[in-house]
C-alpha cells in the first residue's frame, strides 16, 4: 500500500534523512521507532506531502506521490495525524471533526462517519460543543485521531499518539488503534513508547539518525537485544 | 440553508431601517452635509476594513499594505472617470469594476509567490509594496499627468452618493458573511488556526490564502474606487502606511474573526477621527496620534480579544453547520451500522 524508497530529506543544509526505505502492506500496523531526532516525524511529513525529499520516491496505492501536494494526498485516502496534535483550538470539537472531512463531498456518508467517530470516542460526543483548545491533553489526542478518521482514510499515519498521556490513557489509545486497524484501516505508527507499539504492530522499523538500522516483525524486534536495551529500557547488559 | 436566507432578509430589513433613519436625520437637518460626508467615509472605510478582516481576521495573513490597495482602487477608478467618464453612470460602474479588479489582480501577483511560503513574509512584502505605491503616487504625474503626483489628483466628479455607497456597503457585508460561512470560510479559518493542520486536512492552503488576499484587496480596491467618486480630490497621503495601520487597528480592535466587530469599529473609528477634530481643534489635531495610541492600549488591556472577540451580532451569527448535525439522521445511521 505504501512504499518508501531511499528518501533523502534536508532542512536547509542539514540532512535529516539519509536514504530511508520501508513499506507498509494493506491491513498492517507498521511502527517506526527510534530516539528523539532520529527522523521519524520527518519521514511522516515527507510521506504526506508536507516536505519534499531531495531524492527517492514515495508510492501510495501504486501511484507515485513524491511530488503530489499534501491536499491531494489526503484525497487519495492517506490521513496524517501530526505530532503535537495540531487541533484547531478556537473551533469546537464538532467543527474540528467536520474539518477532517473537508475533502469529502458526500454529506450523508460523512454523517455516518461522524457518528462512528463519536461511538469510538464517547468522550468527544460529550464535549461536542466545547472549544477544542480547552480539552485535556488526552481528549485533544482523541480529537486529533477522530479528525484523522473523518476522511475515511485507507492509510492512517499517527505521530506519537501516546505523547503526554497517562498510562491508562495510553493503553486506551493503543487499544483503539488496534480496533481501527481490525476494521480495515492500515496504520503507520510512530512511537516513543516502543514497548506498546511493538505489542500492537505487525512489523517495525528502527530508525537511527536518519537511517533504518533494523527491520523485522514486531515479535522479532521485541526479543532483539539491541532493541531491548535501547528502546525497551531493558537492563540485560548489566544483569 | 433556511436560516441563511432568513438572516439575509433580516440584514436587508435592518439596512432599510437604517436607511430611513439616516434619511430622516438628513430631512430634519440633524445630519449636516459635513457629517453626511463623514458617514459616507465611514461606510467606505468599512468596505476596505472588511477586506482586511478577511485577510487577517479570518485567514490570519498579516498585511501591512492595505491602504496601498485602497489607493490603487482610488487612482485607477479616479483616472478612468476623470479622463473618460465625466460623471456618466456607465463609466462610473466601469471605473469601479476596474479599480476593484486592479487591486485584486495586483494582490494576486504579490500573493502567489509569497503565500506559497508558510512564514510571515506577507507582512514584510506588503509593507514594502505600500512604500513603493506611495512613492509611485507621488511621482505618477511624470508618467501620466492625469494622476497628479505629489500635489494630488483633482477635478474628480462626485458621482457616488450615500445611496450608492450604502448599497456597496451592504453587498460587501453579505458577500463576506456568505463566504465566511461556506466551505471556503472553513478553509480560511482553519489556516488561521493552524496551517499545518489545515494542510493535513486536505486543504490547499496556498490557494485559499491567495484567494483571501486577492478578495480582501479587491474589497480595498472597491472602497478606494468609491472614495474617488465621493471626494473631488485624491492625495497620496490618504493611502500611505499610517492609513494601512488604521485598517489594521480597526480589524484588531473589532476582534479578529468578527464581521460585526469590523463594521462597528470601522464606522466608530471614522466618526471618532472627525469628532476629535472638533474636540481638539485644528491646532491640536496632531494629538490625535496620542489618543489613537491610548485607545489602542486601553482596549487591549480591557478586551484583549477586541471588542467582539470573534463573536457576531445576531444578524451575523453563523448558520448551523451545514454538514450533518441532525441527530435523527445520525442515530439512524448509527443503528444501521
Ligand atoms: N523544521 C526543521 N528545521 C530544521 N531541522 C529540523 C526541523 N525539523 C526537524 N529537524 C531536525 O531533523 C532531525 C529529525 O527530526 P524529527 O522531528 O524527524 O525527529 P523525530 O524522530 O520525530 O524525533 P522525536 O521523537 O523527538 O519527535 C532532527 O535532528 C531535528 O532537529
Ligand atoms: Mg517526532
Amino acid at each position: 500500500m505504501l512504499a518508501v524508497d531511499n528518501i533523502q530529506v534536508f532542512y536547509g543544509a542539514i540532512q535529516a534523512l539519509h536514504g530511508i526505505s520501508f513499506e507498509v502492506k494493506e491491513g498492517e500496523i507498521v511502527t517506526l521507532i527510534g530516539a528523539n531526532g532520529a527522523g521519524k516525524s520527518t519521514t511522516l511529513r515527507t510521506i504526506s506531502g508536507l516536505l519534499r525529499p531531495k531524492s527517492g520516491t514515495v508510492k501510495f496505492d501504486g501511484m507515485d506521490i513524491t511530488r503530489v501536494p499534501a491536499h491531494k494526498i489526503v484525497k487519495m485516502g492517506l490521513a496524517h495525524v501530526p505530532e503535537g496534535r495540531k487541533i484547531f483550538p478556537d473551533l469546537t470539537v464538532r467543527e474540528n471533526l467536520i474539518m477532517g472531512a473537508y475533502t469529502r463531498t458526500d454529506r450523508t456518508e460523512t454523517a455516518v462517519t461522524l457518528e462512528h467517530v463519536f461511538q469510538r470516542f464517547p468522550r468527544l460526543k460529550e464535549r461536542e460543543k466545547q472549544f477544542a483548545g480547552t480539552l485535556s491533553g488526552g481528549e485533544q489526542q482523541m480529537l486529533a485521531m477522530g479528525r484523522g478518521l473523518m476522511c475515511k482514510p485507507k492509510l492512517l499515519i499517527l505521530d506519537e499518539p501516546s505523547m503526554g498521556l497517562s498510562p491508562i490513557l495510553v493503553e486506551d489509545i493503543f487499544k483503539i488503534i488496534k480496533e481501527i486497524n481490525q476494521l480495515g484501516t492500515t496504520i503507520l505508527l510512530v512511537e516513543q513508547n516502543a514497548f506498546m507499539a511493538l505489542q500492537i504492530a505487525h512489523r517495525a522499523y528502527v530508525l537511527e539518525t536518519g537511517k533504518v538500522m533494523l527491520a523485522g516483525s514486531a515479535a522479532e524486534l521485541r526479543e532483539d537485544p539491541k532493541v531491548r536495551s535501547a528502546y525497551l529500557g531493558d537492563v540485560v547488559d548489566i544483569a | 440553508m433556511k436560516q441563511k436566507y432568513t438572516q439575509t432578509i433580516l440584514i436587508i430589513v435592518a439596512a432599510a431601517i437604517f436607511y430611513v433613519f439616516i434619511k430622516t436625520l438628513i430631512f430634519l437637518n440633524v445630519l449636516s452635509p459635513y457629517w453626511q460626508l463623514v458617514l459616507d467615509q465611514s461606510l467606505i472605510v468599512t468596505i476596505g476594513a472588511l477586506g482586511l478582516s478577511l485577510i487577517y481576521g479570518f485567514t490570519g495573513q498579516f498585511s501591512l499594505g492595505h491602504a496601498a490597495f485602497y489607493g490603487i482602487g482610488a487612482y485607477t477608478a479616479g483616472a478612468i472617470s476623470k479622463t473618460l467618464g465625466h460623471g456618466s453612470l456607465l463609466w462610473f460602474i466601469i471605473a469601479i469594476v476596474a479599480g476593484t479588479l486592479a487591486a485584486a489582480l495586483i494582490a494576486l501577483l504579490i500573493g502567489l509567490p509569497i503565500l506559497r511560503l508558510r512564514s510571515d513574509y506577507l507582512g514584510i512584502a506588503t509593507l514594502g509594496f505600500g512604500i513603493i505605491v506611495k512613492v509611485g503616487m507621488d511621482n505618477a504625474n511624470k508618467v501620466l499627468p492625469v494622476l497628479g503626483g505629489a500635489t494630488g489628483m483633482s477635478g474628480l466628479t462626485t458621482v457616488a452618493n450615500f445611496e450608492i455607497i450604502f448599497i456597496f456597503f451592504l453587498i460587501a457585508i453579505l458577500l463576506l458573511k456568505n463566504l465566511i460561512y461556506s466551505k471556503y470560510g472553513r478553509a480560511f479559518i482553519s489556516i488561521r488556526e493552524d496551517e499545518i493542520a489545515a494542510d493535513a486536512m486536505g486543504i490547499d492552503t496556498t490557494r485559499y490564502k491567495t484567494m483571501a488576499f486577492a478578495l480582501g484587496c479587491g474589497l480595498a480596491g472597491l472602497a478606494g474606487s468609491l472614495y474617488a467618486h465621493r471626494y473631488p480630490f485624491l492625495h497620496p497621503s490618504s493611502f500611505e502606511f499610517l492609513k494601512s495601520f488604521d485598517f489594521l487597528l480597526i480589524v484588531v480592535l473589532g476582534g479578529l474573526g468578527s464581521i460585526s466587530g469590523t463594521i462597528v469599529t470601522a464606522v466608530g473609528w471614522a466618526f471618532l477621527l472627525e469628532g476629535l477634530r472638533f474636540v481638539l481643534g485644528e491646532q491640536f489635531i496632531d494629538f490625535r496620534g496620542v489618543i489613537y495610541a491610548l485607545i489602542l492600549v486601553i482596549t487591549i488591556l480591557m478586551r484583549p480579544q477586541g471588542l467582539f472577540s470573534g463573536k457576531e451580532l445576531l444578524f451575523m451569527k453563523p448558520p448551523r453547520l451545514k454538514t450533518p448535525t441532525n441527530r435523527e439522521e445520525g442515530s439512524h445511521a448509527g443503528l444501521r451500522n
